[in-house]
C-alpha cells in the first residue's frame, strides 16, 4: 500500500516541476545554447550566417579595444566590491557599538534607499551631480577644493572611477545591512572574553568580527562582483561608454555590437566570455566561504 | 575613556557623512526640479521662485499615466505566474523529493549567476520569431523564465524546512498530492511568498535592458525603460528631467517607506540565498 502510493506521489511530483523547467528552458537555457552557437558564426542578424570557427573568440582575446573593455570591469570591481564592503564593515561596526535602536533603524533605512530605486534613476541623478555645474563640484568649491572641480564623467581619467562611485553608492547600503545582520549573530561572549584579555577594539575586529563574518562577506563579494561584471544600466545612462571608450564595459559592448554594429557573432563570443568570467570569479569565493561556514 | 569618546565621535561622523552622501542625489534632483524649465541650475541651490508646475509638465510630456499603466500590467503579468511556477517547483524539489530533483535543482542554481547580457541577443531573435517584439509580452515572458532560478531556489529553501509530519498526517487522512500542496503547504508558505512577490515586483519595475532591447515604444515598457527614454528626450533639460525622474521614483519610494521591513528582509534574504 505505502510504497505504491509513494511512487504515485513521485510520478505526480514531476508535473509540479514541469512549468518552471519549461519557462526556464525556453527563455534561459535555450538562449544560452543559442549564444554559444551564434558565437561560432559571422552573422549580421538578417542575411545568412557563415561559419566562423574560433575567429570571434580570437578577436575578443586579441583586439586591444575589447581587452580594455574586459579590463574596465575589473577596475569597476574595486569600486563596486572593495569600497562598499570596507565602508560597510566600518559603518556596521559603528552602528553596532554606538547607535541606539532608533538611530540605527533610521540609518539603515536611509542607506538602503539606493537598493530600491532603479539603477537608471541612480544614473540620471549622478550624471547631473557629477556634471560641471553639479552638486559634487559645488560641495568641493565650498570646502576650498574648487581647483578639483570638473566634469567628472567627461574626463578620460575620471570617467571610469566616477561610474564606480555611482556603483559604490548603490551597493553600500546592501553590504552594510548584510554585515550588520551577520554581526548580530556573533556570540557576545566572544567579545566579553576578548575584553577580559585586554584586547583593543582593532584587535577584536581582526580576531573576532572578520572571521565570524566570513560568510556574509562572501555573500557581499559574490553579489557585488556580479554587479560589477554585468554593469549595464548605470553606464548606459551616465556615459554610454564614453568619453571615447573610457567607460565601455562588456554588457554595453555586447549590446552595441549586436544591435548597432550588427556583429551578432562577435557579440555572442563576448557574451560567452562574460558568462565564463562571472563563474570563474564566483566559484572560488563560494568555495572559500562555504568551507568554513557556520552550521 | 577619552579614546572611546574620540572613537565614538569619528564613528558618528562617518555615519552622518555616508547618510548625507546617500541622500544628496535625491536632494539635488529635488532642488533642480524646481528651477524654470530649460535653465541650468546650480547643483544644490534653492530657486527664488520654485516652479512646482514642472512636475505637472513632466507628467504630461512623458505620458506618465500611460507608463504607469504599462509598468503595472507588466508586473501583473510577471509576478503571479512566476510565483505559481516557483512555488510548484519549489514544493516538488524541496518537499516531495522527486527523483532526479537534484539535477534539476543544480540546473536552476547555475542560473543564479547568469548575467542577462549573456542571453539578451538570442532572446531578441527568439521574440522576433514569436512576433512579439514591441509588445509587453516580449518583456513578460523572458522575465518569467529569468526569475525561475531565484524563485525556485527561494521556495525550495522554504519547503525543505516544512515539517514532514504535517504531510504524513494529511496523507493518512487521504489527501492527494495536490490537496497536500494547496490546502496544507501553500497557506503556510505565505510569508515566503510575500517576500518573493515584493522582490520580483521591484526587479520587474526596475528592469531596463530587456525593455530597451525588446520594446521601442516607451509607453509599452517598464518604468525603468521609460525613464531611460525620458532621459534621451529631455537629457539637456535638467529641471524637467529631474522632475520626471522623481515622479517615476515616487511609487517605489512610497512602497519602500510603507513596507520597509518587508523590503529590507526580502532583499537581504534574497542576496543571502542568491
Amino acid at each position: 500500500m505505502r510504497p505504491s502510493r509513494a511512487r504515485g506521489a513521485a510520478r505526480h511530483a514531476w508535473l509540479f516541476v514541469v512549468p518552471a523547467v519549461s519557462a526556464y528552458a525556453l527563455f534561459v537555457l535555450w538562449p544560452i545554447v543559442q549564444t554559444f552557437k551564434y558565437s561560432f558564426y559571422n552573422w549580421d542578424g538578417v542575411s545568412t550566417a557563415t561559419w566562423a570557427g574560433w575567429q570571434n573568440y580570437k578577436t575578443v582575446f586579441s583586439n586591444s579595444q575589447l581587452l580594455a573593455v574586459i579590463g574596465h570591469s575589473f577596475e569597476l570591481m574595486l569600486f563596486f566590491s572593495a569600497v562598499p564592503i570596507i565602508l560597510g564593515l566600518a559603518v556596521a561596526t559603528v552602528m553596532r557599538r554606538f547607535a541606539t535602536g532608533r538611530v540605527s533603524a533610521v540609518a539603515r533605512t536611509v542607506l538602503f534607499l539606493p537598493q530600491v530605486v532603479p539603477l537608471v534613476a541612480a544614473g540620471i541623478a549622478w550624471s547631473w551631480m557629477l556634471s560641471s555645474t553639479g552638486a559634487v563640484d559645488e560641495v568641493l568649491t565650498h570646502i576650498g577644493l574648487g581647483s578639483l572641480a570638473q566634469a567628472w564623467l567627461g574626463g578620460f581619467n575620471t570617467a571610469l572611477p566616477a561610474v564606480g562611485v555611482i556603483g559604490a553608492w548603490v551597493l553600500l547600503g546592501l553590504c552594510t545591512v548584510l554585515l550588520l545582520t551577520g554581526m548580530s549573530k556573533i556570540d557576545p561572549m566572544l567579545y566579553e572574553a576578548a575584553q577580559l584579555d585586554g584586547a583593543s577594539p582593532l584587535r577584536e575586529f581582526i580576531s573576532i568580527t572578520l572571521p565570524e563574518l566570513r560568510q556574509e562577506i562572501g555573500v557581499c563579494v559574490t553579489v557585488t562582483v556580479i554587479a560589477a561584471l554585468s554593469a549595464f544600466d548605470i553606464v548606459y545612462i551616465s556615459t554610454q561608454g564614453g568619453p571615447g571608450n573610457a567607460t565601455m564595459v562588456p554588457g554595453l559592448e555586447i549590446y552595441e555590437l549586436a544591435f548597432y554594429n550588427r556583429q551578432v557573432g562577435l557579440a555572442s563570443a563576448l557574451a560567452v566570455v562574460l558568462m565564463a568570467l562571472v563563474l570563474a570569479c564566483i566559484m572560488p569565493v563560494q568555495w572559500l566561504t562555504k568551507r568554513g561556514a557556520r552550521p | 575613556m577619552i579614546v572611546a569618546r574620540r572613537n565614538a565621535v569619528a564613528g558618528w561622523l562617518l555615519l552622518l557623512v555616508l547618510m548625507a552622501v546617500t541622500l544628496l542625489p535625491f536632494a539635488s534632483m529635488f532642488t533642480s526640479a524646481l528651477f524654470p524649465s530649460g535653465t541650468y541650475p546650480l547643483g544644490l541651490s534653492w530657486p527664488s521662485h520654485p516652479h512646482w508646475g514642472n512636475f505637472v509638465a513632466a507628467f504630461q510630456d512623458a505620458n506618465m499615466g500611460q507608463m504607469l499603466v504599462s509598468s503595472t500590467s507588466i508586473v501583473a503579468g510577471v509576478v503571479p505566474i512566476s510565483l505559481v511556477m516557483a512555488t510548484l517547483a519549489g514544493f516538488a524539489l524541496g518537499h516531495l523529493k522527486v527523483r532526479g530533483g537534484q539535477v534539476a535543482f543544480l540546473l536552476f542554481v547555475l542560473g543564479l549567476t547568469l548575467p542577462l547580457e549573456g542571453v539578451i541577443v538570442p532572446i531578441y531573435y527568439e521574440m522576433r520569431d514569436f512576433g512579439l517584439l514591441g509588445s509587453r509580452w516580449a518583456i513578460i515572458l523572458p522575465l518569467i523564465g529569468l526569475f525561475m532560478p531565484f524563485g525556485v531556489y527561494w521556495m525550495r529553501a522554504h519547503f525543505v524546512n516544512a515539517p514532514a509530519q504535517l504531510s504524513e498526517a494529511a496523507r493518512v487522512d487521504g489527501a492527494t498530492t495536490w490537496q497536500l500542496f494547496w490546502r496544507v503547504h501553500v497557506p503556510l508558505a505565505r510569508p515566503a511568498l510575500t517576500s518573493l512577490g515584493i522582490l520580483l515586483s521591484v526587479w520587474t519595475w526596475n528592469q531596463f535592458l530587456l525593455a530597451i532591447v525588446l520594446v521601442d515604444d516607451p509607453t509599452n515598457r517598464t518604468m525603468a525603460g521609460s525613464l531611460g527614454a525620458f532621459q534621451g528626450q529631455w537629457g539637456t533639460n535638467i529641471p524637467l528631467l529631474s522632475a520626471g525622474s522623481l515622479l517615476i521614483l515616487a511609487p517605489t519610494l512610497l512602497l519602500f517607506v510603507l513596507f520597509q521591513r518587508h523590503f529590507v528582509v526580502a532583499l537581504l534574504q534574497g542576496s543571502l540565498k542568491g
